[in-house]
């Protein structure tokens, strides 16, 4: 026995269903760290804080330059071989050795940035970083970049989730608001 | 019944987001129901304070301005 059933259109179908849909907030806030300099880190971090601070499941995948700032403070020279080790004497890393992208001159930009940001009382990427794993931000280094530009799990700092790919990236992004900074 | 305040944070001084941060953790330890006070003086945390509050469900009750210093009541929400 067969079933008839009316099909209706495809657009009115498309309407309805639009109708019936509630405006969703996102719960997840994914945001892709590419760059490791000190102004697109801060807000990369004020940004993960705060969306913790929401309520959302915050990830923050860090790649490319963006796994610098990971770098502990006190770890001068990274990498296996004479181009690796160049690139971090070159680009050094950790979260207190931040340039600015413009207006860096020679390091006196970021020294004046963060005693502008020590006078307004503005949290620096380093007590954000520490903030952001309190508040179970997962903050995950990506495994190739780290293989390529010479950086080992164990030159990066605690608090940290395993290096992960492009595909656990993309599938935590899901559903979520994604940023790429 | 009165209006009893659980927790006040004093949030002077601070900017962006440390007041949301601060908030959101101290919220954390709360009952539903239970009203929380924040005094601030970033103008930003205007604004931040209405869409947390929009943003999770736990309703503003007061937002009001005395000087340079903003006075938020909160309050948790019920599961």
């Amino acid at each position: 026995m067969s079933v008839n059933t009316i099909e209706k259109p495809p657009l009115a179908q498309f309407v309805e269903q639009l109708a019936e849909k509630k405006p969703e907030q996102a719960e997840k806030l994914v945001i892709f760290a590419w760059s490791g300099e000190l102004d697109k880190i801060w807000p990369t971090l004020i940004l993960a804080t705060t969306g913790a601070a929401m309520g959302k499941e915050t990830t923050v995948f860090f790649t490319f330059w963006g796994l610098f700032p990971l770098v502990k403070n006190q770890v001068r020279i990274t990498g296996e071989n004479w181009m690796q080790k160049m690139l971090s004497t070159m680009n050094r890393g950790g979260d207190q050795h931040l340039k600015l992208s413009k207006m860096n001159f020679a390091g006196a930009g970021p020294a004046m940035m963060n005693h502008l940001a020590k006078e307004h009382h503005v949290a620096s990427p380093h007590e954000l970083m520490e903030a952001a794993k309190e508040m179970g931000v997962h903050l995950i280094p990506c495994q190739m970049t780290m293989d390529l530009l010479g950086l080992k799990r164990e030159d990066l700092i605690d608090g940290l989730e395993d290096p992960a790919g492009a595909t656990k990236a993309l599938a935590d992004a899901q559903g979520a608001i994604t940023l790429f900074i | 019944m009165s209006i009893t305040i659980a927790t006040t944070l004093d949030l002077k001084g601070l900017s962006c987001p440390m007041p949301i941060i601060k908030t959101a953790k101290a919220m954390k330890a709360l009952a539903p129901g239970d009203l929380l006070e924040a005094f601030a003086t970033d103008p930003g945390s205007v604004p931040d304070f209405m869409a947390w509050a929009r943003a999770t469900g736990n309703p503003l009750v007061e937002s009001t301005q005395d000087g340079a210093v903003f006075h938020f009541i909160l309050k948790k929400k019920e599961i």
